[in-house]
Parts: C-alpha cells; structure tokens; sequence
C-alpha cells in the first residue's frame, strides 16, 4: 500500500530525535485521534540548522515527518515555511488517498516550529527595546 | 532489522485461512466430473443431491444439531447473519418489533441490525465488562414481551473472549425469543452443542474452519420460522434460493468433519502456543496489556496492546520481518476509526491505536511463536523511541485535546 520511498523513510527515518534548548517547537495532531508529531528546529543566520522530531502514529505519519526534515533542514525559514502537505507527499511518490489529511501532518507541525521560534524572536526585540 | 533470516509466520487466521488439502480433494470431483444441479432429477443431479444430503448431515453433526434439514446452506457468515436477523424479526413482526444484540458484534450484524432500525425496528446493542462478556443484568433488565430475537457472538474473532451462552439463552428463552448465535470465529475450535446450549439460531463460516471462502450455513432449530431473502427457485426450503455452490459445500462439510475429530488435540496445541506468545508479547515490554478475557478465549486469539505507539507502524515493522498479523487502530481500517470492539470494552482512542492482534493456526509452530516473541520488543523499543509519548506526555496531550 505504501510507496518504496515511504517504506524507506519509515524504516529509516532521518533526523528523529529531539533537539534539546531548541529555538522552536511545534507540536500537531493528537494521540485521541491516532497521530501526534513535534518539530524541533534550531536556526542560525535565518536557516533551519538542525531539524527533528517525534511522532505516534502509523506508518505515514512517520514516513511524512521524515522527509519534512529532510526538506526543511539547510533551507531558509522561509522556503522551509512553503513546505505543504502536498510536497512533501509528492516527495515520498505518493500517499495512499486515506492517508493524505489524517497522516500527513508534518508540514503543519514543521510552520508551527518556524512560527514558535519568530514569536520567540519577536519577544526579546520588545524585551530589548 | 537488517542481516537477519527472514521467515513467513503468517498469524492472521482470523482475516483467512488456507483450505486443508484433504478438503480441496474432496471438492475437486463436484467441479469436474461430478457437477450436476441438485435440482435435476437425472443421475448426475442425483450425485450432486446426494453430496448435498451427506454435507448436511455433517455440518449438523458438528453442532449436534437434531436433523440434517435444520442447516441451510448460505455464501458465508455474513449472508447467514443477514438472513438470521433479519429473516427472524421480519417473519415475526407481528409478535414484536425488539431485538437485543451486543456492542462487540461483526459488522454484518451491526448493519443488519441498523438496516432494521430503519424499517421501524427497535435495536439495542447491550453493554460488556473489560473483558468482553455480556452484561447479563443489562440483557435481563432489557429484554422484554416486544423482543423476538436477539443476537450474540459466541467468540468475538478480534478479542478471543468467550461469552456464557447457555446462561444468555435461558434469559432470552423465559421471554420466549429466539437465540441467534454467531459462532463464525467459534465453531471448530472449541466444542458447540445447540441443543445443550440453547441455541435457537447458528452461524457457521466455512473458511474459519479451512474450508473454502463463498460458503457457509445458518442453522435453525427445528419449528424457528423466519422470512427468507432471495426469492427464486426454492431451494433450501425456500429459505436460500439459488442453484446450490455444491463443490462449496461439500468443501464446508469436510473441512466441518475434520474439525469434529482434531478440534481437541489442535485446540491443545493452539492454547499452549497461544499462551506462550502472550507472555513472550506482554512480560518483557512495560506498558503492554491483553485485550479480551485471560481464561475464556478462543484458543487461536492473542490480542494485546501497547501504549505510546500506533498499531499500523506494529503491523508494517511485523510485516518487514515477514509477520503478518491485524490491527483495531483507526489508521488500518477505512473508516479511520478505530475498532467499535476495543472501544466497547472500554479502551479509549488513544489505547485502541495501539493494539495488536495475533490469530494462530494450523501452520502455527513453536519456532514461529518463538520467533514473534524475540521480534516484538525491539520492534516496541524503536516506535517508542520515535514516539514522543511517554506516560505523563499521554496524559497532558489527552487532556489538552478534550
């Protein structure tokens, strides 16, 4: 049911982990409905530096978290932040229909991080000022 | 997960099972040589009537049913559950228009049930405990002068636990309605007796028991009148028109012949691997439970569930290794949702998602237990570590999303 490419990232998924002092979190989905994933990125010069996460949920949710770091990771905040859905779906050859809203969450979870960290950026300009 | 020998342990008996050599032997001569239709009077059709009259008899015999003529012959479980159900409350509207049934039936009786809700019928899907049995004091409390028949599984397929049915049919008999039982995953592996049990109405699948898929039967107590379905030539006294699938049959009464004399030794064999293969799935893993009842469980169900990770990623990182097994999270079935089952019995969303179900059979060896039993935990350990739940995580982001 799924493509080669999913199978791949499932099995071995890039950048899982988490990043400890990140500069931003993002966190979609929830275990009620059977998918739940946090993005951790750190960014330097306006890039993402470093990108990770965690996910619960099926074969799809991990695959699609996988490629969204893969994508997202050296690229500026905002090319990282035009990553959708559907990229990163089209990335991994493909989603099964079913699997294209419930599963395929990451993207969201990814712009939640970049969001997290420009809120935070925001904060200690008024803080400095 | 790389440089290991891959094997095929297939554990999805439940979904399918290969039909037994001996029973493919026994049909081949109904498709070749043998192929007449019943219904001619002329010698092949009476070869053909003859096998028919012989399957019946052993179909009843497994049952221990009082004549050949109580079992009509249907396609299969869900057809025979229709026609059951919906045969039963039609044929008798004018007593009642009640029917009782449980909330850890198959679809085709949930849906027969709801299809009758449409044409004016009342249904009640009865409540069961943590581990699966019916709430007999809900079944009493419901069941009343209105009520004509009601339905119940003997062995859920998805959690093995098996409910007290001749207790359930002496509550439905005081009230003078029909008992109709679903033994699809049941009958072959443990021992049924209508007449001991009660049991007014019976289902039987034909590949439960390694016969062929497209066949099965419904048995009716001798003096249970119901409303048939098909209209057409007459043909299982009119209860199930259509030319009779002969080679089918013959299929469902051997494989039914078999199991009534191997059902006690290879239930043994079952119960031990089965036991094993909990233990080797739930004691070296925290945070892992069996789903369905501890003793009264068919002997070929392992059903178990672990926390913080989702059933689907259990089942493709299984698969990887050459295990194939089945789910009740929301994520392996169409509907997204996750098994009405594991809900009834009081799992929440988040618990349902990670459960595993494990179905054992006749190719079933120790080495294969022994097998999934050495897989399991590394395979927990990895989606944990992806998984970015952890106890008090789970609570916090439940509470978050209510």
């Amino acid at each position: 049911m799924y493509s080669d490419k999913v199978m791949d990232h499932f099995k071995k998924p890039r950048n899982m982990g988490e990043i400890l002092n990140p500069d931003g979190v993002g966190t979609v989905g929830n275990p009620v409905c059977g998918d739940l994933m946090t993005m951790y990125i750190k960014v330097k010069n306006n890039r993402v530096e470093d990108i990770k996460f965690k996910t619960f949920g099926c074969g799809a949710a991990i695959a699609t978290s996988s490629m969204t770091t893969a994508l997202a990771k050296g690229k500026t905040l905002d090319e990282a932040m035009a990553i959708t859905r559907e990229s990163v779906a089209e990335s991994l050859g493909g989603l099964p229909k079913v699997k294209m809203h419930c599963s395929n969450l990451a993207a969201d979870a990814l712009r939640a991080a970049i969001k997290d960290y420009r809120q935070k950026q925001e904060k200690k300009i008024e803080v400095q000022k | 997960m790389v440089g290991q020998e891959t094997r095929h342990v297939y554990m999805d008996y439940s979904a399918a099972k290969p039909v037994e050599l001996r029973v493919v032997k026994e049909m081949i001569p109904y498709m070749e040589s043998s192929h007449g239709n019943p219904s001619s009077m002329h010698t092949f059709g009476q070869v053909a009537k003859r096998a028919l009259d012989e399957s019946r008899t052993k179909v009843a015999n497994l049952i221990n049913a009082e004549k050949p003529e109580t079992i009509v012959f249907t396609s299969g479980a869900t057809e025979s559950n229709n026609l059951a159900i919906k045969g039963a409350a039609n044929r008798n509207k004018a007593r009642g228009t009640k029917i009782l049934t449980s909330s850890i039936e198959h679809m085709s009786v949930v849906n027969a049930c709801k299809s009758l809700i449409k044409e004016g019928f009342q249904t009640v899907f009865l409540p069961v405990d943590k581990f699966g049995l019916l709430d007999l004091k809900k079944l009493d409390e419901e069941i009343d002068d209105e009520t004509t028949i009601v339905s119940i599984v003997y062995a859920n397929g998805e959690i093995g636990t098996i409910q007290p049915i001749k207790k359930i049919s002496k509550i439905v008999h005081a009230k003078n309605a029909y008992l109709h039982v679903d033994a699809t995953a049941a009958c072959g592996q443990v021992p049924i007796n209508v007449h001991n049990e009660g049991i007014d109405l019976l289902t039987i699948s034909s590949n439960d028991m390694y016969g062929p898929k497209g066949v099965g039967a419904l048995y009716l107590k001798d003096g249970v009148h119901i409303a048939s379905m098909l209209q057409g030539g007459g043909q299982e006294r009119g209860l199930r028109s259509g030319t009779e699938n002969v080679p089918g049959i013959v299929g469902l009464a051997k494989a039914a012949e078999i199991a009534k004399d191997e059902m006690r030794s290879e239930s043994e064999r079952l119960i031990t691997l089965r036991d094993d293969l909990i233990h080797g799935l739930l004691d070296p893993v925290p945070y892992a439970f069996l789903n369905g009842h501890p003793a009264k469980r068919l002997p070929d169900n392992v059903s178990v569930r672990y926390s913080f990770i989702e059933g689907e990623s259990i089942l493709l990182s299984l698969d990887l290794m050459g295990v194939y097994a089945s789910s009740g999270s929301a994520c392996t079935a169409k509907t997204l949702q996750p098994s009405h089952v594991l809900l009834a019995i009081g799992l929440k969303h988040e618990e349902a998602h990670g459960s595993l179900m494990l179905t054992l059979g006749k190719q079933n060896t120790q080495e294969d237990v022994d097998y999934v039993k050495n897989l399991m935990p590394s395979i927990v350990k990895r989606l944990r570590k992806i998984s970015p739940l952890t106890p008090e995580e789970l609570k916090k982001q439940c509470i978050r999303t209510k």
